[in-house]
């Protein structure tokens, strides 16, 4: 029956060729903006790292000064260099970084290359296991490194290729600030969306190009980029280890669900113990969140795209009301037809499914009509100039969501239009024929 | 005219009809809103700036080895820079309007306050008013002898060594009308933290680097600090901006090759790249309206038909019966005008509660009154072009159509 009814499907769209195309248009319109904002919504509230995300937690604390306090306040979002020192040294996580994020001058040794500056962060031995960073040559620094201050880096693998083109470059060196380093580690291909462990650098910034300890990048003076928050006198930051600023990122890794409580409670202690000890005023204030969780509380997603979105899909709902209103026009005009099918003995059920069937093929040439649209639409989001455009990209379950979406869509437009034609009785359209 | 027996025809339709009027509704809900978002953005980009901008120039460097006298480098490069022909001023800055990356400080009108009154941007650097061209309304600018290395302003906060520590500041009119509405803002302290600054000048407008939120977009703050942090702006003549960086830049580069480039913009230039996401958002939004009122369009013109080929007979009887093309041509005329404008005012009721639902959500501002009838007037205008093509069908179909048998 389904083939019968497909070909009868066929047939009437082909009859009237404008109103088919008109409906067709409609839906495709319709699904190709509602799948374009829905893919950019969809890239951008993404888990940065599937797997390990539930285990990665941001720890705060508040070593602010009773100047301002308000009960009920979250605690800032980034530590103090002694607190970020204390809770890393006290290792109570199975792993932990601590860092910021930083600019680094490079004088590059060919001398075709100018000198320039890139992105880096200054962190942590742990940094690279915590947070599942891939390597295509050598490894990260440990430990000992960030104690020694050690003149190391670890570099991205596009850095490699600018100034190694791409070759094994672990042990050569890397001129900085007029000081030598040496390469320990290559990373290989490494995106993180959003850049949560520092959303100050931008939310969907790209990883950073040089990783080196942070105790050599204090040691060398060398510039920092984020955000710094202070209280009270503030600070030069030049000697930002002993101003009441904060600006370093905290983060931990716990396997263990059922260690979380414990660790917050660490937290608390904490707090509690530099209260007594005269370094805070504020009662102990904590949160431990992890990474999509911190995700939520920023509200990473642009507030742009939530808003296109619902523009979308209103727009979707228009083409949906229009598609349903020419369906009706044109399941009616064809009442004699369905007339005589009813008086030859087909049920209502048997005509409902008939158009039905019609809906569908219009619903899955619209959603054809609608992939072509958003990818359309999705390369002109690429062109756009905001952080995240490159990141706009169909994923299979987005293309076959558009599918499921366009013939849903269309198969609920059209249930109204086939059940109005099913009403017809057909002797009052034989008689006027 | 013949409006009760288009309504009558109408009842017979109920569903169609209905659609018709549920498309225009909705269509005519989310373009006034859409309408809307379009003005407040094209208002944002137009965003006084309170400075010169048409003669502008920044440059910004960064130093690639170890630097070993940061002050004496920008003393030398600003006398460079002024050496150049056509440059009328100079000043090395640490920030810049619409430049995105920012200082900023939370401001109390009295040093007792537990919570600061208002968040204000800190700029700084010798000559900064005269080079950005701002407006003076009341009091004067900084002079040079009160300026004071931020170096030395550090290191005396660290040991809480008043002397040294600047005791004046030039602020916006915004910002002043904000901490002491009605009264003279000139002499009045402001603290930042425990340090006490005393207002001596105000200045018209000065917009901040970043905004995050536009109803504080105007309060800046000069402050007398000396900073060398490789940032210039240069002003000169709109013609001569292009030549006057070339040659900024060789001079600039050859005096100290030991650096790169960040930054070398010509106003404009600063400007777009401050609001390429509200242009990007605003050119979307047209679009979306202009795909809304095309998709309506191609409904009316599609029902039209329908209803057009449904009434062949009725419009041959009534054209027998004397009708003028014109009368017919009329009848649909007004039928669109009636549905367009029942699906008007419902729209205008969820255009309101599109307004409050974005009100809730994103911060915007009520939906004035006077786009309701942007709305109206661009349905009713679509839904007369759309239906002129079937109009002027049922207007040729001929009287002899009413004798022929069904």
């Amino acid at each position: 029956m389904f083939g019968y009814y497909l070909d009868l499907a066929l047939r009437s769209l082909k009859r009237n060729r404008v109103l088919t195309a008109l409906m067709v248009v409609a839906i495709a319109l319709g699904i190709g903006a509602s799948m374009t904002t829905l893919t950019v919504l969809h890239v951008l509230s993404g888990d940065p790292l599937p797997g390990s995300s539930t285990t990665l937690f941001n720890p705060r604390i508040d070593p602010f000064s009773m100047d301002g306090y308000e009960p009920d306040k979250p605690p800032p979002e980034q530590v103090t260099w002694t607190d970020g020192m204390n809770l890393l040294h006290a290792a109570r996580a199975d792993r932990q970084a601590l860092m910021t994020g930083g600019a680094v001058p490079i004088q590059p040794t060919l001398s075709s290359l100018d000198p320039f500056y890139t992105d880096a962060r200054y962190t942590t031995a742990d940094f690279f296991s915590m947070f599942s960073v891939p390597f295509l040559y050598g490894r990260g620094w440990n430990a000992s490194d960030d104690d020694g201050k050690a003149r190391v880096v670890v570099i991205s693998k596009l850095l490699n290729e600018k100034l190694f083109e791409g070759k094994d470059s672990t042990g050569q060196t890397l001129r900085m600030k007029d000081t030598s380093f040496q390469i320990v580690g290559v990373l290989g291909d490494w995106h993180v969306n959003p850049h949560f462990y520092d959303l100050n650098i931008g939310d969907y910034a790209e990883a950073e190009d040089v990783f080196m300890p942070l105790t050599t990048s204090r040691d060398m003076k060398l510039p920092l980029n984020g955000s710094t928050d202070c209280w009270g006198t503030g600070g030069d930051p030049e000697h930002a280890e002993n101003t009441p600023c904060v600006w370093l990122q905290f983060w931990v890794q716990i396997t263990d669900p059922a260690k979380v409580e414990a660790y917050k409670t660490y937290l608390t202690h904490y707090s509690q113990e530099q209260k007594t000890l005269g370094r805070f005023e504020r009662p102990p204030n904590v949160a431990l969140l992890n990474v999509m969780q911190w995700l939520d509380f920023k509200k990473v997603v642009p507030s742009d795209v939530r808003l296109q979105t619902w523009l979308a899909l209103g727009f979707l709902l228009v083409c949906l009301v229009n598609t349903v209103g020419l369906m009706l026009a044109k399941f009616l005009r064809r009442s004699a037809e369905l007339g005589v099918r009813r008086a030859l003995g087909a049920s209502r059920r048997d005509v409902f499914m008939q158009l039905l069937i019609e809906a569908g093929v219009i619903g899955l040439a619209g959603g054809v009509g609608g992939l072509l649209l958003a990818y359309t639409g999705l390369w002109l989001v690429r062109r756009q100039p905001s952080s995240y455009a490159s990141l706009a990209h169909l994923d299979v379950t987005m293309l076959l969501f558009t599918f499921v979406l366009a013939l849903i869509s269309t198969i609920c437009a059209g249930l109204l239009p086939a059940w109005r034609a099913c009403q017809i009785t057909p002797a009052l359209q034989l008689k006027s024929q | 005219m013949e409006i009760l027996p288009i309504l009558s025809t109408l009842r017979r339709h109920k569903i169609t009809a209905a659609l018709l009027i549920l498309e225009i509704a909705l269509t005519c809900a989310i373009v006034c809103n859409a309408v809307f978002l379009i003005t407040q953005r094209i208002d944002r980009m137009n965003m006084t700036s309170g400075i010169a901008e048409k003669e502008l120039i920044r440059i910004r460097f960064a130093s690639i080895g170890a630097n070993d006298n940061k002050y004496a480098r920008d003393q030398e490069d600003i006398e460079l820079l002024r050496q150049i022909p056509g440059v009328t001023q100079v000043a090395s800055v640490n920030q810049v309007p619409f430049g995105n990356s920012s200082n900023n400080s939370g401001i109390k009108i009295d040093p007792d306050q537990k919570k600061s009154t208002i968040n204000a941007t800190n700029y700084y650097g010798v000559n900064l008013a005269e080079t950005l061209g701002t407006q003076l309304v009341a009091g004067r600018n900084l002079r040079p002898d009160e300026y004071i290395d931020m170096k030395t302003i550090m290191s005396a906060l660290q040991a809480k060594d008043d002397k040294v520590i600047p005791k004046t500041v030039v602020i916006t009119q915004a910002m002043a009308n904000r901490l002491w509405p009605g009264q003279n803002p000139l002499g009045k302290p402001i603290y930042l933290d425990q340090t006490a600054l005393y207002v001596v000048g105000v200045v018209k407008d000065l917009v901040r680097p970043s905004i995050w939120d536009d109803s504080m977009a105007k309060y800046s703050m000069i402050l007398p600090a000396r900073v060398a942090e490789g940032q210039y702006l240069i002003r000169t003549s709109p013609g001569d901006r292009e030549r006057v960086l070339k040659t900024a830049l060789e001079k600039l580069k050859a005096a100290d090759p030991h650096r790169v480039v960040l930054n070398k913009q010509v106003w404009e230039d600063v400007r777009t790249r401050f609001f390429e996401d509200d242009r990007a958002m605003t050119g979307l939004l047209v679009g979306v309206c202009v795909a809304l009122l095309v998709v309506t369009a191609l409904g009316i013109v599609g029902l039209g038909s329908f209803w057009v080929a449904q009434r062949r007979r009725q419009i041959g009887v009534r054209r027998a019966l004397g009708a003028t093309r014109g009368n017919i041509l009329r009848y649909f005329q007004t039928e669109n005008f009636l549905l367009a404008t029942i699906g008007i005012v419902i729209g205008m009721v969820l255009a309101y509660g599109i307004n409050l639902f974005l009100m809730v959500h994103y911060e915007l501002p009520r939906l004035p009154g006077s786009y309701f009838p942007i709305g109206a007037f661009s349905l009713w205008v679509v839904g007369q072009i759309a239906v002129l093509g079937p109009a002027m069908r049922a207007a040729a179909v001929p009287p002899v159509v009413a004798t022929r048998a069904a």
